[in-house]
């Protein structure tokens, strides 16, 4: 079983995100063979000019989504930590998509199930969101990395006077 | 015919009735898209001489065939369309952001919208259901607390909104439409066609699936562009943004500064793009599906006008700042703010304000005339002036139709000091010492304008001489404005003009993959043509001439006074009648500029030729 240390996920710097949207167009056209952002894993919110970031699912070490399925239709994969559903079970109540903190849950318009983001399984050369964003604000990165990088950030700013 | 929604949306706002029409494959492949769709469009649903106010003037809303996809910058425009409250003639501006492709999602090519709603509405267009909503809650507010509104109202976040402020309600001739919060369809006052039809806002949801012809050789392409964007093609947008162009208009001399009194100002390292982006930009944001990314937010962190954000571009900046004289980067930025909450072109009113201020100095308009002072570079003038158009306040109420009309109604001379093409304020660009951007400014379909062809940029590059006025000029300008009209139908960003390395091909070849058509670029370059010809079709059913293809009364009579490269330049008659001459030859027009039945008939457009008739003898 994958250590939580070790669990990758889609992470956005909002610092670089400049809220365009090629990642959810990447996305769906990836799982849905369409452009059409409602049925991206991953979206795009800009709350005003000044601030834009992607929000995709986190992998959570105890998921919500999966304790609050009431039906057993979700179930995190022990190898790469992505949340798995099994389509049979589900019929699209939305107790998952209320519980996940971070909107990574959605509802298929046309399916009418849930989904969320796989880190493109399927594909080698990883998550499609990743690969096209052109501001390099998406990562996969263990929480581990992400840690590191707050702290750096955080000197940084600190001794922002200090550098050379 | 993938690519395209297939459908046409009419609504009219007297009866509340909607309906749709099947999209023509004739129609689509003769008139692409966009500006062009959207004229055609705007044609065959009025009648000659409408009234702009008039409930039975279309506003029409285009998409292009590349709307929704992920092409880099195509996937994000709409353009409106109608006859233009300030000059008569075509009225058409583009904006993008994520609204346009939205509409496309929600299954529609365009969206025609006659009639007169009886009190102020919005219109909700969420996929097939169309509904008009009460607006009176949010009737007199900005297009951002509009969206906002909405937004809470519909209970959606990404709906998606374009709305006119109080300028449109007003119906001021300088209203725009205004989108997503910072971007504008600023041109020729179609914000006040909105508001005399009570329509406060357009809100839209689409769901549907866009899905191309040949989605792999498609993604290709995309990937080639996401590359090209990354190159030297797109750097000014990338890096500086359009503002880079201030010091480098001001070096070359043609920077119409304080109303076209100079064409150089001695401040522009004070109001320089450099500075703008050192000490103000905050953030750079993208449209939808654009990995260039050029909307430059400046952000005021102190000072009197502490808190304040805007969007800007060189023309904001340029109207706002040297062609008022005013030097004070702040006060612009702020500047730029009000327009953007009253829903005014921040191009005509800047222009708008400058020539007050030469009234004033002229004396022309007094003190008590203008309840304040309003001499060239007083900040506080610029924005209450602003305050005023917007409000149509005191003497705002003469000035919110913009230049030409605030002349007739001031008179004592003042309409020399009023620049403008065909009522459409000046842009910022000196067109006595660029005499093909004269010639593209005299002739374009929709007023003085540097969009509708660049044509600054050939005078700028130096392998022509910008200060002569000679044969070939026309053919230069008519190619640029068939290109112009082509971005402009896909629809695709002018900014992005540059990672086109070979125009038609790479044009052609994204409309095949996305439509799945077999055209020609020979073909797409007839329809830019065909969509050039159709602008002037449409201008000359609506009584404009070759008269109306002019220049500015300073462009003609007051030669650059500064010392420099370009002291002394001015645009002659007999140069506007030769740079005319040579234009109208070059697209086969007659000399008075109208399109011959051959020209016509060559093109496809034998069912318009009823609008020449008559008028081709001489």
């Amino acid at each position: 079983m994958v250590k939580i240390h070790e669990r990758k996920f889609v992470s956005c710097d909002p610092d670089k995100c400049v809220g365009c949207q090629i990642c959810e167009y990447a996305c769906s056209n990836n799982k849905e063979n369409a452009f059409n952002p409602i049925k991206s894993r991953i979206r795009v919110v800009r709350q005003n000019q000044l601030v834009n970031m992607a929000v995709t699912c986190r992998l959570c070490e105890e998921p919500a989504c999966i304790a609050a399925c009431p039906r057993d239709a979700l179930t995190q994969s022990e190898e790469t930590g992505i949340i798995l559903i099994d389509k049979d079970k589900c019929n699209g109540c939305g107790w998952c998509i209320e519980a996940c903190d971070y909107g990574a849950m959605m509802l298929h318009p046309e399916t009418k199930t849930v989904y969320s983001c796989d880190l493109c399984k399927d594909k080698e050369d990883g998550p499609q969101c990743v690969k096209w964003c052109p501001e390099e604000a998406l990562t996969v990165v263990t929480s581990d990395v992400l840690a590191q990088k707050a702290r750096i950030s955080a000197i940084r700013k600190l001794f922002q006077e200090k550098r050379p | 015919m993938l690519g395209y929604a297939g459908k046409v949306l009419y609504v009219n706002l007297t009866t509340g009735k909607t309906q749709t029409e099947k999209l023509k494959e004739e129609t689509a492949k003769k008139y692409v898209g966009g500006i062009g769709l959207g004229m055609s469009l705007w044609l065959a649903n009025s009648k000659a001489g409408v009234d702009p106010f008039n409930a039975d003037n279309p506003l029409v809303l285009a998409l292009g065939p590349v709307s929704g996809t992920m092409f880099p910058t195509g996937g994000n425009g709409h353009a409106f369309i109608s006859k233009s409250p300030e000059t008569g003639a075509v009225g058409e501006a583009v904006s993008h952001g994520t609204f346009g492709a939205e509409i496309k999602r929600a299954g529609y090519d365009a969206i025609v919208i006659t009639g007169k709603a009886e009190k102020p509405i919005y219109l909700w267009i969420d996929d097939d259901s169309i509904q008009l909503l009460d607006a009176s809650n949010i009737w007199g507010k900005s297009p951002s607390e509009t969206e906002e509104d909405i937004k809470t109202e519909l209970g959606d976040y990404y709906v998606r909104v374009a709305a006119i402020g109080l300028a449109g309600e007003k119906l001021s001739k300088i209203a725009c439409i205004i989108n997503e919060k910072t971007r504008a369809a600023g041109r020729t006052g179609l914000g006040a066609v909105m508001g005399s039809k009570n329509l406060k806002a357009i809100a839209v949801r689409g769901t549907r699936d866009i899905v191309t012809a040949k989605p792999e050789e498609f993604m290709s392409m995309v990937k080639e562009f996401h590359e090209r964007m990354k190159g030297p093609s797109t750097q000014k947008y990338r890096t500086l943004g359009t503002v880079e162009n201030l010091l480098i208009n001001n070096s070359f001399y043609c920077m119409p500064t304080r109303n076209y009194r100079n064409a150089y100002f001695e401040d522009a390292e004070k109001v320089s793009g450099e500075a703008l982006n050192e000490r103000y930009v905050s953030k750079i944001i993208a449209c939808s599906s654009c990995p260039m990314r050029c909307e430059h937010e400046a952000v005021v962190r102190d000072g009197p006008y502490k808190g304040t954000m805007a969007r800007m571009e060189y023309e904001s900046l340029w109207a706002l700042g040297p062609y008022t004289g005013v030097n004070k980067l702040d006060a612009i930025i702020k500047a730029a703010e009000l327009c953007t909450y009253y829903g005014l072109d921040a191009q005509s009113t800047g222009v708008t304000v400058g020539f007050v201020m030469d009234c004033y100095e002229k004396g022309i308009l007094s003190h008590n005339d203008l309840d304040g002072d309003a001499p060239f570079g007083s900040a506080e003038a610029l924005l209450q002036l602003i305050e005023k158009i917007g409000k149509r306040e005191g003497i705002g109420d003469k000035l919110a139709d913009g230049v030409k009309a605030a002349a007739a109604k001031i008179g004592k001379g003042s309409e020399k000091l009023a620049q403008h093409i065909k009522g459409l304020e000046v842009t910022g660009y000196d067109l006595r010492c660029l005499k093909t951007a004269a010639l593209a400014a005299a002739v374009s379909f929709r007023g003085a304008d540097h969009n509708r062809s660049s044509a600054y940029a050939v005078d700028l590059k130096g392998k022509i001489d910008r200060l002569k006025a000679e044969k070939g000029r026309g053919k230069i300008v008519k190619d640029l404005e068939d290109t112009y009209a082509l971005i402009d139908s896909f629809i695709v960003c002018k900014n992005a003009r540059g990672t086109f390395y070979k125009d038609l091909q790479d044009m052609a070849k994204l409309y095949n993959l996305v439509t799945g058509y077999d055209l020609l670029p020979d073909e797409l370059a007839t329809a830019a043509e065909r969509i050039n010809t159709l602008a002037r079709l449409i201008n000359i059913r609506e009584g404009l001439s070759r008269k109306d293809d002019t220049l500015p009364w300073k462009v003609m009579n007051e030669p650059i006074p500064d010392d420099g490269p370009v002291k002394g330049a001015v645009v002659t008659q007999d140069e506007l009648d030769l740079l005319l001459d040579d234009y109208y030859t070059a697209r086969g027009w007659n000399l008075e500029g109208v399109p011959t039945t051959a020209k016509l008939k060559e093109l496809g457009m034998e069912d318009l030729a009823s609008i020449v008739q008559g008028k081709q003898e001489a």
